[in-house]
């Protein structure tokens, strides 16, 4: 028999976490994504851990960087308008070079927005969130068992580039439940932290953990040195998933809850006669330009699916040099895409109109 | 099949006490005339029992509802038609608690009415393949907070362990160890074994109690189910 659960996608990114060897969770709660929290603060007090509601979401995202700080796994959760406050504490994580996993269940925008699925997050997450040169590793799961996946896979790069990881996921991710095999989880063991303020034990200088450097020629060399190994993420850990792209002519390219439907919509257009294919991107930050470049040269066309006004999109131009042309398929402020409008999308396409 | 006047479904948060609540609504409708569903949910703003509305009125079945259920306002609202659940004894009412303690919180309200007709079944709905019900006594830590909040005692189990659209024959029995034991250790009776009418179609003569399910739709699979 074997050995799956029934999870909600939330659920699943919370039981992952703890798997992973997260003890402190600091949260505050938001539609669609307090079924973390809930199950943190069910949980957390039973394995030794800490859950604490914080009072708001700054609050949080500060009290993530404290235990950063201090060399531990440590995670907080929201949704769309909960991140935007965070993100000045996103921006100081960044600044002290502190590993750390963000949930972002996002929902409709802009504002308060509603509490339906949305992924116009994008350049929020892809950008940075908060002010200043820096990147998080995004992580976008298409799948329950995904959700448990890239949140092992969000702690283990966090603590090997000491940057923030975010997992970018939709409501719909969020709150639908698949059957789950967390036993195949495997986590690293965590890398040792020289720089965490542990106790010197008297042995070694004091450790820092700061974000101010006033002299702009230090301030300077600090941000060279993270672009060097933000260079190492973008050439070592793109990630995507490609779908019927071998003989493709139309190649689709979405994430999260758009690539289901865009698979759907690509079965049926291949019924039709229409060889169309997928480029799932995994990781939106780095984004995995190379598969794109390489569809550039036999595809006639790309359609960037989204739950947005289009965001991702730019990435998709930019990554396949403008070769083919690219259009937008999208629903807007909690709506999905359904897999016959994406299937127009498609046919439309190859007919060569946009 | 047997009803008392109220059928109560609480359980573990996600264990499909909303389904089991619909399809049980529209067994109750083909045996009495007056038949109401009350959707007690206050924790989640999705996948509630307004998703079968349709269905309902096509049965004649009453629902008794939040006026914010379904609408994207994310309140914690009770019916305001609530009291019909225990003043109007000529109706036959099947209700949906939320998930957990915190959702049977709200049944408190009907506890002492309920308790005083004493027509009622409390029935606890458990999935063995729920992350934080997976054995017996997890299961059983569950029970005795739901009872603690709502005050109001179970009188019945509802097995309904599953693994959603991957749910086979062999999912179900090899849960019903672990409902049994959950039986054993309450006192409790098995009262159904749930599972979606093609896989009880496979169980028939291997488990008793068979209650055939048909699943509510959801707004965000129902484009992508092939069926």
């Amino acid at each position: 028999m074997s050995e799956k659960v029934l999870m909600k996608g939330n659920e699943a990114i919370a039981e992952a976490a703890i798997r992973a060897g997260c003890r402190h969770y600091f949260g505050y709660p938001i539609t669609p994504q307090t079924e973390i929290a809930a199950y943190m603060a069910k949980k957390m007090p039973k394995i030794g851990g800490t859950f604490l509601q914080a009072e708001s979401e700054i609050a949080a995202i500060n009290m993530v960087y404290g235990v950063s700080s201090a060399g531990l796994r440590v995670m907080t959760s929201s949704s769309s308008p909960g991140v935007s406050l965070k993100g000045e504490g996103l921006s100081y994580l960044a600044g002290a070079d502190l590993p750390a996993l963000i949930v972002n269940v996002q929902r409709g925008g802009p504002g308060l927005g509603g509490i339906q699925p949305s992924q116009s997050d994008y350049f929020q997450a892809t950008r940075g969130g908060g002010h200043g040169d820096y990147h998080m590793i995004v992580l976008a799961p298409a799948s329950v068992q995904e959700m448990a996946e890239l949140t092992v896979k969000g702690f283990e790069l966090a603590d090997q580039y000491r940057l923030t990881s975010m997992i970018l996921a939709d409501g719909t991710m969020g709150q639908m439940m698949e059957p789950v095999a967390l036993d195949d989880l495997t986590v690293a063991p965590m890398p040792e932290k020289p720089w965490a303020t542990t106790g010197t034990g008297m042995k070694r200088p004091h450790n820092i953990v700061n974000s101010l450097f006033l002299q702009p020629e230090e301030l300077e060399k600090f941000n060279f040195e993270r672009y060097e190994r933000y260079a190492k993420i973008e050439a070592n850990e793109a990630r995507f998933e490609e779908y019927r792209m071998d003989d493709a002519e139309i190649c689709v390219a979405a994430f999260g809850i758009a690539a289901r439907v865009s698979k759907n919509a690509i079965d049926e257009a291949r019924k039709q006669g229409v060889k169309a294919g997928l480029i799932r991107p995994i990781t939106l930050w780095p984004f995995p330009k190379a598969p794109f470049r390489r569809a550039a040269e036999h595809v006639k066309a790309m359609i960037s699916v989204e739950l947005s006004m289009g965001q991702m999109i730019e990435d998709v131009r930019l990554a396949s040099e403008c070769r083919v042309p690219v259009s937008l398929c999208n629903r807007a402020g909690g709506m999905i895409p359904s897999p016959d409008q994406v299937l127009e999308a498609i046919l439309g396409a190859a007919k060569g109109g946009n | 099949m047997k009803f008392r006047r109220v059928t109560l479904l609480s359980g573990h948060y996600g264990s499909g006490k909303t389904n089991i609540a619909v399809n049980l609504a529209l067994r109750m409708r083909e045996q009495y005339p007056r038949v109401a569903v009350a959707d007690l949910d206050i924790v989640n703003p999705y996948f509630r029992t307004k998703d079968s509305d349709a269905d309902f009125a096509h049965a004649g079945i009453r629902l008794i509802s939040s006026a914010f259920a379904n609408s994207n306002l994310d309140l914690p609202a009770m019916p305001q038609d609530l009291y019909a659940v225990t003043d109007d004894r000529s109706l036959r009412v099947i209700v949906d608690v939320g998930g957990d303690d915190r959702g049977a919180l709200a049944l408190g309200r009907l506890a002492p009415a309920l308790l005083e007709e004493n027509d009622f079944e409390m029935l606890l709905v458990i999935n063995r393949f729920r992350p934080l019900t997976r054995d017996a006594a997890s299961t059983l830590e569950v029970k005795a907070e739901i009872e603690a909040a709502c005050g109001i005692p179970f009188t019945g189990i509802v097995n309904n362990s599953n693994l959603g659209a991957e749910t086979t024959a062999e999912t179900v029995l090899f849960s019903a160890a672990y409902a049994e034991e959950v039986a054993r250790l309450s006192g409790l009776p098995v009262v159904y074994t749930s599972a979606v009418t093609s896989v009880c179609e496979q169980l028939a003569g291997k488990i008793p109690n068979l209650l055939p399910l048909r699943l509510q739709k959801k707004i965000t699979d129902k484009r992508e189910d092939p069926t």
